[in-house]
């Protein structure tokens, strides 16, 4: 019989998610807070000193406990480094593969709506098509939107199947990181090619030297980063549209108890775009009048939700942990799901209550759940048909409503080219008022603070603690995922937040009209941090790479392999990159220490591990400072004061 | 607080887009789209509109399209809570509020054609100035390009007293600013305001009254973004390029004097996005964080005395302030100033009395530097309205001075006198003219501060090469004869000097990269033979400012191998030019105007056009006034085309002096491809033609030289090239 967690313990900083752990609690549902009380994380696998790549192990290598002990080995002989490098390579592998072949799944659909194969998508940012075109040299004045898009659409599909070359968004990077990369053979190929040979590099008996297989991950990791994922990013917002500013709410609360309730969770945006579209069909609501609602209320929820946040201000009841408690409120009528950070148990949860689980990618369905499958032909049919058993679902409801009287208001949609237009407006749009606060000391860095929750932490309070210290310390925060999240309920997306920044933050944030926190999109939108960094660095000012900038990354409470895979590729790109909670390297003191230290050396970012938040931010906030003086900016700067031979010596714009 | 600021602004957007549309709409009822708008005598159209968004606004019809541009740049007004970002939309309605009273302006002169004035000066029942046209814009830029006028304050509203105006006024013209007035604070405005404190105002002293309204402030803009267009080679449309090209190089900033309402907010938005940053003395809200200006934003509640010196430090200016021990003011701001009527107290010259003005090289134990000589009546002995013979009579020592320079120091003295407050100066040598009026002496001065002001400049400027200055001033009629018959003497041996130069004889031309602070790609090659394009310097002056400031704008460039004689290109001037224009012009002929003409940056004083019918060029100077000319452009279109330091074969700028040199287009005949020319231009230049055109065999050239009178077309003057059988027409094909 599993143990309950212990009551008094403080398990989240969410108002809504603690009502709804009481009355799990007091309903006796087990929720994922439950669980992480009575089953600990296994100590040889947390440390990444367990290896099971073959028939003579599992291996246990754990570092020996007394002096003077040999180190252990495993069967073949492989060593606690490089079972640990394999360990994380495979790690990198799977994040990798899951957010790319996210990417690949958008690119595939785009060239069909392209070629006007698929009713209910188009093209929203023609801008950014042409874009792209230039990317991959095209000459796009000489064709045809429908030609340029069908164009774009085949060779981003290609990316994956490339076997040689370069990534086309490798030369968006500054030039002095894309020759790092090329003297260190880290440019991927093709995205599918860099997973694969990844996971042919960790199999029994090949690559054995720890070093090696690190970089091998960066290549992966760098496909996914500048390529799976920002192909993804890319092509969403050309069909789907651009985020710009927005507002929304976010926490249970925004489930209502008199309409039909329907939650989109997972990560692409494909599929609930469409819901979006088929839950304001007039013959919806007429059903769902039918069946006795008022209406239809959809909500997001994990990366999902931030998709049509950004894109549409539809609400969003939560994040990763509270995926299970959405179902305990009664009013969930549907929960539809495709990929990545489904917990199987919110199938269990369902059973006590009405929910219909509804499974749409024919690459994730869960058993006893309802399988709709997103027919990619025919999108709009398909959204229809869950909306609509979702409604039919209404009537199906049974015993209490619990929603929690909890919910914030949110300003999203800061994606790379709305800051670009933020900064300066139609005429003026650059980073250059960004990067001039920084040089001039009124913002003292940037810092991206993204990733999951984690059921072994606090839910929310890690993430909460080390931004309300950055920003306290003028350090502006760039987010995405289920931590940005985390701020938006806490009240943090919201420009009033600014009360809680250092002066100088406070100051820019009053300027501009912006929260000190910009949520940029889903996880998969990471690479918008990519070029905004990019965008930073071009501007000048502040060094010639990512790794020259007052700036520092962190995931505080990580948990899927995606966050692996997203924290390698900005090590990789030169970003001195934090995770919280645990680290699955510890086991072997040599490897970690070539993660945490040496990398530095030879990328200009490393990896650290910090679970105190109030650490981790004092370690971001040093790491700022250390660049900073690096680039000569820690001093007062001096006004210039312009003389006409002065402004001869000017370069032409 | 910004959201105070860009909410207001943002409203103000609102209102002015109301206004106009609902003025425009029956401005459009009563004349029909077809109706021509327009400001006076620009080739640049609506400017802002133009430069911003590179719609040329012609008719009444064209605003559609920018009114339809504008009102997507109209945001929603900023919530009060959870608000979006409003910077960015903020300087959005500041930008459509611009185009908006843009046309308001054009509305106005089709509405109300006698309501501003057309030249630089005002009158005595009306002060308004309105847009400045493209005549005004290119003389006055030339001052923006070379540093004489660093920037220009933009004034809106009016000071509390015209006492603290005429203070404000005084001190930016101090520190040789422009000031461009519009707007007005509950009905007075600074422009008033200095009429009735008894300041002279008006483009010559740089005070300009703009208009009353605050939509009158995009006139300044509109001068900022031509500015951009005619030196910066900047194309209409490239909004981005003109603004950022004015945040580095125009330095102006707006001061905003008394109440700031919502219309005032937008227009200052719309100035925040050229990188004008706002001075207020009133306790509005501030904006301090950089980015879109070089620093702060808004600065508020300044001190009427501390005004001026803050706008400096705000928009990041330095300013060389000239002391000179006088009683008066003393800057080029003073320059232009008037001295009229009841005003002259004493006049020499100008055909009224002998005047001259005259420098002599002598050893280093000869001149008592400083030394300040009053011979005959001086100012305290004269009454009212005097008239008497004078002449100034400077000597020089230096140990690097050379006979050479002294034309040069000579004809400083014009200006150097004449940035005194209350005194006027016109010509030079022995045709000069001073007018010296009665607010001057009132305070105190005289002849010897003429003296004082020559030898502290020269000292100033000329430092490097004058160790010693001493000036004698005179009034006696038989010293003054004196000064005058050795300087007749000595003008006559310069004269023959100059003549005397050549470009073979000479192996160093010089650089003249003045205005690259304005075209940052364009330079001047001046030879013995070919003045720099604007006309203010020639070699010599070239070769003496070289001497004075050895890393300054204008370097010796070593002529080197001779590549194509008749085109007039060398090895040393392509190798100097490819670098000095940062690799943007490869090579350089300094003869023609097929192959590889010389870059213009936008202050020469004529541009010459192939004309290919008439198988010769025209040539066109900026005083022309014609809608067109035989290339079927204007001066101001043409200088549009040709200007701001691209290689445009087929035009070239050039100075009015060069017209009767050797070399003018030499490599395509000469001055005998000449036959277009505005006939004013050809009555100033007539005896040189002539000459020129008797050297070469044709005699009379000049009346074959068809003007305005003629023809406006290439087929209009064919005609009477052939009656007059111009040269041109027999002469090799020139393309």
């Amino acid at each position: 019989m599993a143990k309950k967690a212990s009551e008094d313990k403080i398990l989240t900083s969410c108002g809504g998610t603690q009502q709804m752990i009481d009355l799990a609690r007091k309903e006796g549902i087990p929720t994922v807070f439950d669980r992480a009380a009575t089953m600990k994380p296994c100590p040889i696998g947390a440390e990444g000193s367990c290896c099971k790549n073959c028939g003579m192990g599992p291996c246990r290598v754990p570092p020996s406990k007394k002096e003077g002990e040999p180190a252990k080995v495993g069967l073949c002989g492989a060593t606690a480094e490089t079972i640990s490098a394999r360990n994380f390579a495979l790690m990198v592998a799977a994040g990798s593969a899951a957010h790319s072949d996210h990417g690949r799944g958008v690119a595939e659909v785009f060239l069909l709506a392209a070629k006007g194969e698929i009713p209910g998508y188009g093209i929203k940012d023609e801008q950014k098509l042409i874009q792209l075109g230039l990317d991959f040299d095209l000459d796009v004045e000489n064709m045809e939107m429908k030609e340029l898009a069908i164009k774009v659409g085949e060779l981003c599909v290609g990316q994956f199947g490339k076997q040689e070359g370069e990534l086309v968004f490798v030369k968006r990077a500054p030039l002095k990181r894309q020759e790092l990369w090329r003297k260190n053979n880290m440019v991927p190929r093709g995205i599918d090619r860099e997973v694969v040979e990844l996971m042919h590099r960790t199999h029994m008996g090949v690559d054995q030297d720890y070093k090696n297989i690190t970089t091998q991950a960066a290549r992966a990791a760098l496909a996914d980063g500048w390529g799976g994922a920002m192909i993804a990013t890319e092509l969403q917002d050309i069909m789907f549209g651009t985020p710009v500013p927005t507002t929304g709410y976010i926490n249970l609360g925004v489930l209502e108890k008199d309409k039909v309730n329907i939650i989109v969770h997972g990560h692409e945006p494909l599929l609930s775009e469409m819901i979006v579209v088929a839950c304001q069909d007039p013959e919806m609501h007429a059903l769902a009048k039918e069946k006795g609602a008022d209406g239809i209320n959809l909500a997001g929820m994990c990366c999902t939700a931030n998709e049509i946040l950004m894109r549409h201000g539809i609400p969003i009841a939560g994040n990763f942990l509270q995926q299970e408690l959405a179902i305990m409120t009664g009013v969930l009528d549907a929960m539809v799901v495709d990929v990545q950070c489904i917990m199987q148990a919110i199938q269990k949860t369902s059973e006590s209550y009405h929910t219909e689980v509804i499974t749409t990618s024919p690459k994730a369905k869960m058993e006893g759940a309802k399988h709709i499958q997103f027919e990619e032909h025919d999108p709009v049919n398909t959204a229809k048909q869950i909306v609509k058993a979702a409604i039919e679902n209404y009537t199906n409801r049974k015993g209490k409503v619990n929603i929690p009287k909890v919910k914030e208001e949110m300003v999203v949609g800061f994606s790379h080219e709305t800051i670009n237009y933020l900064l300066g407006g139609t005429f003026r749009a650059s980073y250059k008022p960004l990067n001039d606060n920084i040089i001039g000391g009124r913002i003292r860095g940037i810092a991206g603070v993204v990733g999951c929750n984690n059921a072994r932490d606090v839910d929310d309070e890690v993430h909460l603690t080390l931004i309300r210290e950055l920003i306290k310390n003028d350090v502006i925060v760039l987010t995405t995922g289920c931590v940005a999240m985390a701020c938006g309920k806490a009240g943090l997306l919201v420009p009033e937040a600014s009360k809680y920044c250092g002066t100088g933050l406070a100051e820019v944030c009053e300027t501009v009209g912006i929260p000190p926190i910009l949520h940029m999109g889903a996880c998969v939108d990471n690479s918008r941090i990519l070029i905004a960094a990019t965008a930073v660095v071009k501007e000048g000012g502040l060094g010639d790479d990512i790794s020259d900038l007052p700036a520092a990354g962190a995931a505080p409470a990580w948990m899927s392999e995606k966050a692996i895979a997203i924290g390698h590729y900005f090590v990789a790109s030169g970003v001195y990159t934090l995770f919280g909670t645990t680290f699955p390297t510890t086991g072997s003191k040599k490897y970690t220490d070539y993660l945490f230290k040496d990398l530095e050396e030879e990328w200009g970012g490393k990896w650290d591990f910090e679970p105190d938040p109030l650490k981790m931010a004092k370690k971001m906030i040093d790491h700022i400072d250390k660049k900073r003086k690096a680039l000569g900016i820690d001093k007062a700067r001096e006004r210039v004061l312009m003389d006409m031979e002065m402004r001869r010596e000017l370069d032409a714009v | 607080m910004s959201k105070i600021i860009l909410s207001a602004a943002i409203r103000g957007a609102h209102k002015i887009a109301f206004r106009v549309e609902n003025k425009y709409s029956e401005v459009l009822k009563k004349h029909g789209p077809d109706q021509e708008i327009a400001f006076p005598n620009t080739g640049y159209f609506l400017p802002i509109i133009y430069s911003m968004l590179g719609i040329p606004v012609k008719t009444l019809g064209d605003c559609q399209l920018v009114f339809q541009k504008a009102r997507k740049l109209l945001p929603p007004l900023v919530k009060e809570n959870h608000h979006l970002p409003y910077l960015a939309p903020g300087l959005d309605a500041g930008m459509a509020s611009l185009f908006y009273q843009e046309i308001e302006e054009a509305i106005r002169y089709l509405e109300q054609p006698d309501f501003y004035l057309t030249g630089e000066d005002t009158t005595d029942d009306n002060i308004w100035l309105g847009a400045a046209n493209d005549i005004i814009l290119r003389k006055r830029g030339v001052e923006f390009v070379d540093g004489r006028a660093p920037g220009f304050a933009a004034i809106v509203g009016a000071a509390p007293d015209r006492e603290t105006a005429k203070k404000i006024a005084e001190e930016l013209q101090l520190k040789n600013l422009y000031v461009f007035m519009a707007s007005n604070d509950s009905g007075t405005s600074f422009s008033e305001q200095l009429v009735d404190a008894g300041v002279q105002i008006g483009w010559n002293t740089r005070l300009v009254s703009f208009g009353p309204d605050i939509s009158a402030a995009v006139f300044a803009l509109g001068f900022a973004t031509r500015a951009a267009m005619a030196f910066g080679g900047v194309k209409p449309g490239d909004f981005r390029k003109n603004l950022i090209y004015n945040k580095d190089r125009i330095f102006a900033f707006v001061m905003a004097m008394g109440f700031v309402t919502d219309e005032w907010y937008a227009t200052a938005a719309g100035c925040i996005n050229f990188g004008f940053p706002v001075i207020a003395d009133t306790p509005i809200p501030e904006v301090l964080p950089t980015g879109i200006c070089t620093y702060e934003h808004v600065v508020s509640n300044v001190p009427h005395d501390q005004m001026v010196s803050k706008a400096i430090e705000v928009r990041g200016l330095k300013v060389a302030v000239t002391e000179v021990p006088i009683p008066v003011a003393y800057g080029p701001a003073f320059e232009g100033e008037r001295v009229r009527g009841d005003d002259i107290y004493f006049e020499c010259g100008g055909g009224r009395t002998q005047m001259v003005e005259f420098s002599v090289l002598k050893e280093m134990n000869e001149v008592e530097d400083g030394k300040i000589e009053v011979l005959g009546t001086d100012i305290p002995d004269i009454k009212p309205g005097t008239k008497l013979p004078f002449a100034i009579y400077v000597e020089l020592a230096g140990r690097q001075m050379q006979e050479d320079f002294l034309p040069i120091l000579e004809r400083q003295i014009h200006h150097l006198i004449n940035y005194a407050q209350g005194l006027m100066h016109i010509g030079q040598r022995d045709i000069s003219w001073i007018r010296l009026a009665k607010q001057a002496v009132e305070k105190g001065f005289t002849f010897a501060d003429i003296g004082k002001i020559l030898h502290a400049m020269f000292h100033k400027d000329f430092g490097a090469i004058v160790d010693k200055v001493q000036v004698t001033l005179t009034t006696d009629e038989a010293r003054v004869t004196e000064i005058l018959k050795e300087a007749r003497d000595t003008f006559k041996k310069r004269d023959a000097r100059i003549a005397d130069l050549s470009d073979e004889a000479e192996g160093t031309y010089y650089s003249c990269t003045l205005c690259q602070s304005f075209a940052p790609s364009h330079v001047c090659v001046v030879t013995p033979e070919r003045t720099g394009l604007c006309g203010a310097y020639n070699w010599l002056d070239c070769k003496a400012a070289f001497e004075i400031n050895p890393t300054g704008p204008n370097q010796p460039i070593e002529k080197g191998e001779v590549l194509d004689e008749r085109l007039g290109k060398w090895t040393g001037v392509n190798e100097f030019v490819r670098q000095a224009s940062r690799g943007k012009v490869e090579n350089v002929s300094a003869y023609s105007i097929m192959t590889d003409p010389m870059t213009s940056c936008g202050c020469f004083e004529c541009i010459a056009a192939f004309l290919d019918k008439c198988n010769g060029i025209m040539t066109v100077d900026r005083d022309f006034r014609g809608d067109s000319t035989p290339c079927g452009m204007k001066f101001t279109t043409l200088a549009g085309s040709a200007g701001g330091g691209g290689v445009t074969p087929g035009f070239v700028g050039h100075s009015k002096h060069y017209i009767g040199s050797k070399k003018f287009i030499k490599a395509e005949g000469g001055i005998k491809r000449l036959v277009w020319m505005p006939k004013a231009l050809k009555e100033e230049l007539k005896e040189k033609i002539n000459q020129r055109g008797s050297e070469t065999g044709v005699e009379n050239l000049a009346d074959m030289i068809a003007d305005e009178t003629i023809g406006m077309t290439q087929e209009e003057i064919l005609p009477f090239l052939k009656e007059k059988k111009h040269p041109a027409l027999e002469m090799e094909p020139m393309v």
